[in-house]
């Protein structure tokens, strides 16, 4: 078996649209396993349907998305989506180890019984993800911070490779902003691919190693020191988004 | 008492009934108040009643004729719901709303011409007392499909229920799963119609599901405790409705089943409104201990 940091998430061609106008233009990049990706532009340019058209939840017009070699179609255990905080109901009656039990859901399909692999999984990345002491708290009992981390163990129980984040450090203060900078450190240092929706442009160089700059298109991709030029980030930011008129 | 009660036929069958519909609907009531259903299922009840007139005028009065003809209107208008708001910018409860009351005027209109005259208080508040065996085979018959069925779908439907969107991203077919949720609602419906009646019904649908939910944290307690509940208080509410004559068994059912909510609802040890008060004084005892110097705490 190959190291996990082999693994290349490979996007060629793709476009997608809402009611004709394109919010993807023809857009085609590489990023592999142990790479922290930030997803940069402005409102509306695109960075959200990007990564919801790599979760699945997006049709695409056009192009492929391959993982491993392999062409994704629909939803894999690979990749894991993180929704964006405000999208959740806390209140639900779950514990933070029932929400990351959930994880497993996907390998486990339908029916097949919740077995000792499947605690260990849970129990690793509950650990990992230093959540042990609050595993039977309620949800809605957790900081912002916590439930960032909840939501990583459960891509880390599905055991996925790809972990798209929705701009997951909105609404987090300092203390948890660097807790979670040097979770998503740890993360890719063990050969995760972190793939995250990013507003605040001054800690782009300190958090992320690569860069992809959208506006609809494609503007760069590729190493941070290289791509997140002044040049490049005008271009991203300055030009209007096409919004059909 | 109760040896007592048991000697009537009827009574027995209205225990048998109620343990039973009472336990489907206690279970399926998790599903529906996370779903945020409870309004929808209150409307899919009511737009029941056009089938069940048509039922009654070409079949005549009995309950396999009231089953199909109730389960086609409701599927009517809940199917009909959908592709009004898919094929609109209507929101879903809005098309329901227009399709329901329609279905409901249908139904009054047409309750004129049925042969046998149908008293409509019978529809609205039912009659457990007065369940035949086929009434008995339905209910029993629809809480082998209902439940079995909830249990085998439990994980999808569970990631559904908490987030759509990551459900989504993990292969779940959410809108299959809401055609499942609304498909055990009607079924459910059904078997209670002719029980407790379609306005009392939705008591025992979110009533158990409620009280529930402000006990536990978790889903499984959430929809077994939910049957359980459901179950104890429709036996407990005919067991006071035969104590005391006079009062309605499906109106007892149900406010035994709101006497245990309002008990949740003040003294649940954790979400309950006594609760909630005591623990504002507790927590900022524990809330200190952070100033302490170490040594102090022993750690």
């Amino acid at each position: 078996m190959s190291k996990p940091h082999d693994h290349a998430l490979k996007i060629a061609d793709l476009t997608v649209s809402y009611a004709r106008v394109p919010a993807l233009h023809h857009i085609s990049f590489e990023v592999r396993c142990g790479q922290c990706i930030a997803l940069l532009g402005p409102n509306g340019a695109g960075k959200t349907t990007l990564l919801k058209t790599l979760a699945g939840l997006v049709d695409r017009e056009s192009g492929t998305i391959h993982f491993h070699g392999r062409e994704v179609v629909g939803a894999t255990p690979d990749i894991a989506y993180l929704p964006q905080r405000g999208q959740v109901d806390w209140d639900f009656p779950t514990t933070v180890r029932g929400l990351v039990e959930m994880g497993r859901y996907l390998r486990l399909g339908w029916y097949r019984k919740y077995g000792g692999d499947d605690d260990r999984a849970v129990n690793m990345a509950i650990e990992a993800m230093d959540l042990k002491d609050l595993q039977n708290r309620q949800i809605s009992a957790l900081s912002g911070g916590q439930q960032q981390r909840t939501f990583l163990a459960r891509a880390l129980a599905q055991e996925a490779h790809v972990l798209l984040l929705d701009e997951p450090f909105t609404g987090l203060d300092k203390p948890n902003q660097d807790n979670l900078k040097a979770t998503l450190k740890r993360l890719r240092e063990q050969g995760k691919m972190l793939l995250v929706s990013h507003h605040d442009l001054p800690s782009v160089r300190e958090i992320f190693d690569q860069v992809l700059l959208l506006n609809g298109e494609l503007i760069g991709a590729g190493r941070t020191a290289d791509v997140f030029t002044g040049e490049n980030v005008q271009r991203t930011f300055q030009t209007h988004v096409f919004s059909g008129v | 008492m109760i040896s007592e009660m048991l000697q009537h036929d009827f009574m027995r069958r209205a225990l048998l009934g109620g343990l039973i519909i009472g336990f489907t609907n206690g279970f399926l009531g998790a599903f529906i108040i996370m779903r945020r259903m409870a309004l929808m299922a209150d409307a899919l009840s009511h737009s029941m009643l056009p089938g069940l007139a048509i039922g009654l005028m070409v079949a005549g009065l009995n309950a396999g004729s009231l089953f199909i003809g109730g389960i086609s209107a409701a599927f009517f208008v809940a199917i009909g719901s959908m592709l009004l708001s898919r094929g609109s910018r209507l929101k879903e409860d809005t098309s329901l709303a227009i399709l329901y009351t329609f279905a409901f005027s249908v139904g009054a209109v047409l309750l004129q011409f049925t042969p046998t005259p149908v008293d409509l208080k019978h529809y609205l508040f039912g009659n457990i007392l007065g369940m035949g065996n086929a009434d008995l085979w339905i209910a029993w018959g629809v809480a082998l499909i209902v439940i079995p069925g909830l249990l085998l779908l439990q994980r999808p439907l569970l990631l559904t229920l908490f987030d759509p969107a990551v459900a989504r991203s993990q292969g779940v077919r959410v809108g299959l799963m809401h055609i499942v949720i609304v498909i055990a609602s009607v079924l459910t419906m059904i078997s209670s119609a002719q029980s407790v009646g379609v306005i009392l019904m939705l008591g025992l649908l979110v009533g158990p599901a409620a009280t529930m939910y402000l006990l536990t944290d978790r889903f499984p307690v959430m929809m077994w405790g939910g049957a359980i509940l459901g179950c104890v208080g429709a036996l407990t509410g005919l067991t006071l409705s035969y104590r005391f004559e006079g009062i309605p068994s499906g109106a007892a059912i149900v406010i035994v089943l709101f006497t245990v909510f309002l008990c949740a609802f003040f003294f649940g040890p954790r979400y309950g409104l006594l609760a909630k008060l005591r623990k504002s004084r507790h927590m900022h005892e524990e809330s200190l201990e952070r100033w302490r110097p170490p040594a102090e705490t022993g750690k």
